[in-house]
């Protein structure tokens, strides 16, 4: 009853609602997005509860249907995250986020000698292990591990 | 491999490792070669290494080639503050060839994106050395007359040692039998184990040197540094343990040889030069073949 009523309260007529992002990822998801930038209606949700997660958090942007290009971008920090397109206050469509393979200029090479940490460089990883999200540096060639990403 | 950069030995397909270890045999043979008159090779050192630019630079001027550069980044723009990306794009104007050596790691792969010429890499921190795991791989072939299914030893520092992490992939074209020998703060790690696995190339860890290495075709030699020891002492408990002396090799393979990708500190004893499977110095002469017919047929002239 109380979910009905949340969603009521936040309806979009058209649009995009991100759900399942991980309560403390909820403002990097915005700046990977660059949702702080553009001039869409956007409202979210922080510390929602959430039977998996505990806690989560939400985003509704209306006009707006991502690219998986684009979408994707959000894996490495929202993996769960799941996308219903809304089209008409309706559910069109559900759509999950994948890691791609290639992941450019998002997340920091771990590797303090890295080249990349001390160049105004854009960084470049391929995806070495999916199920573990291990990111291979295209320059010094170094794993970077789930627990050490960081977003730029 | 005409204008192909040379960052990573896995840039090579094992075809191309092939040719150039066949070349450096032409070379060898016959080293003076004017085939890079009238081409500029810059040789840009931005940390000093004695060993890689002079055999650099003797191949370049066994080939005819004249060089540009600098041999420590002291005598550069880089002390200004000038970035990598701007000294590579200036240079790459002047010279038809860069061969660099960098201190930071993936600098070499960088450069070859701003490059309009190609990059050969001399080191990139503890990234990547591949002139040298083509001059061991030369080694290999020339003293053993094939690279196939030998048993190679590898001792010392296999964790940060990156010529041994090189010749493991260069390697594993070939079939070998690898045994790794190093205290357990320097096991080769976890990846490179994986990529083993995953090639269906078998391999053994030991912790000291004992009757095995009488099963080795390769013992190839890496230098145990102190500062990679967390606590002193057990640095002070296993240095010994990774000393080769002479005789320790009276029951080895007569084809044996020792390689070592210099300098040597005190794992090697003195007492093994004399003998003639230590193979250190002869391993150093061939890095001059080697950078020649790299930087022939990256030249496209041979």
């Amino acid at each position: 009853m109380s979910k009905n009523k949340e969603l009521k309260v936040n309806a979009i007529k058209n649009g995009t609602v991100i759900d399942h992002i991980p309560a403390d990822h909820l403002f990097m998801v915005i700046s990977i997005l660059n949702l702080d930038v553009i001039p869409n209606q956007i409202t979210f949700g922080a510390n929602l509860e959430s039977h998996r997660m505990g806690q989560k958090a939400i985003i509704k942007v209306t006009d707006k249907f991502f690219e998986d290009d684009e979408i994707n971008k959000i894996s490495l920090v929202a993996p769960q995250a799941k996308l219903n397109i809304i089209r008409d206050y309706e559910v069109v469509e559900k759509r999950v986020v994948v890691i791609p393979d290639k992941i450019i200029g998002i997340v920091k090479c771990f590797n303090p000698k890295c080249i990349t940490n001390h160049e105004p460089i854009i960084t470049k990883f391929a995806l070495h292990d999916k199920d573990n999200v291990a990111l291979k540096c295209q320059y010094c060639e170094k794993i970077t591990t789930q627990e050490h990403i960081t977003i730029i | 491999m005409k204008n192909k950069s040379l960052v990573s030995i896995t840039d090579f397909t094992k075809e191309e490792i092939l040719e150039i270890i066949e070349l450096a045999a032409d070379f060898e043979a016959n080293p003076n070669q004017r085939l890079l008159d009238g081409k500029v090779v810059a040789s840009l050192f931005f940390e000093p290494s004695t060993r890689t630019r002079l055999s650099f630079e003797t191949a370049i001027n066994r080939l005819g080639g004249r060089v540009i550069g600098f041999t420590d980044a002291s005598s550069s723009s880089t002390t200004k503050g000038e970035t990598l990306k701007d000294t590579t794009k200036m240079v790459s104007n002047y010279a038809d060839l860069i061969v660099m050596r960098h201190p930071l790691e993936g600098s070499a792969r960088y450069a070859s994106e701003q490059s309009r010429v190609p990059i050969i890499n001399a080191g990139d921190g503890a990234n990547q050395h591949p002139t040298q795991t083509l001059l061991d791989l030369y080694s290999i072939k020339k003293t053993q007359g094939t690279l196939d299914n030998l048993n190679i030893f590898m001792v010392g520092d296999l964790k940060y040692g990156r010529t041994v992490h090189s010749l493991l992939m260069a390697m594993s074209h070939f079939n070998p039998v690898f045994y790794f020998i190093s205290p357990d703060e320097l096991k080769m790690p976890q990846e490179y184990k994986w990529f083993l696995r995953e090639k269906g190339i078998e391999y053994f860890e030991h912790r000291e040197f004992s009757e095995i290495i009488e099963q080795a075709d390769i013992l190839y030699m890496t230098r145990v540094q102190k500062e990679r020891f967390a606590d002193p002492i057990e640095y002070e408990k296993v240095k010994n343990a990774y000393v080769l002396r002479n005789h320790m090799l009276s029951n080895t393979r007569d084809n044996l040889k020792i390689l070592h990708p210099l300098p040597r500190v005190n794992e090697i004893h003195t007492d093994v030069d004399t003998n003639p499977k230590a193979y250190y110095f002869e391993q150093a002469e061939n890095g001059v073949y080697a950078r020649m017919a790299i930087m022939a047929s990256i030249l496209g002239v041979k």
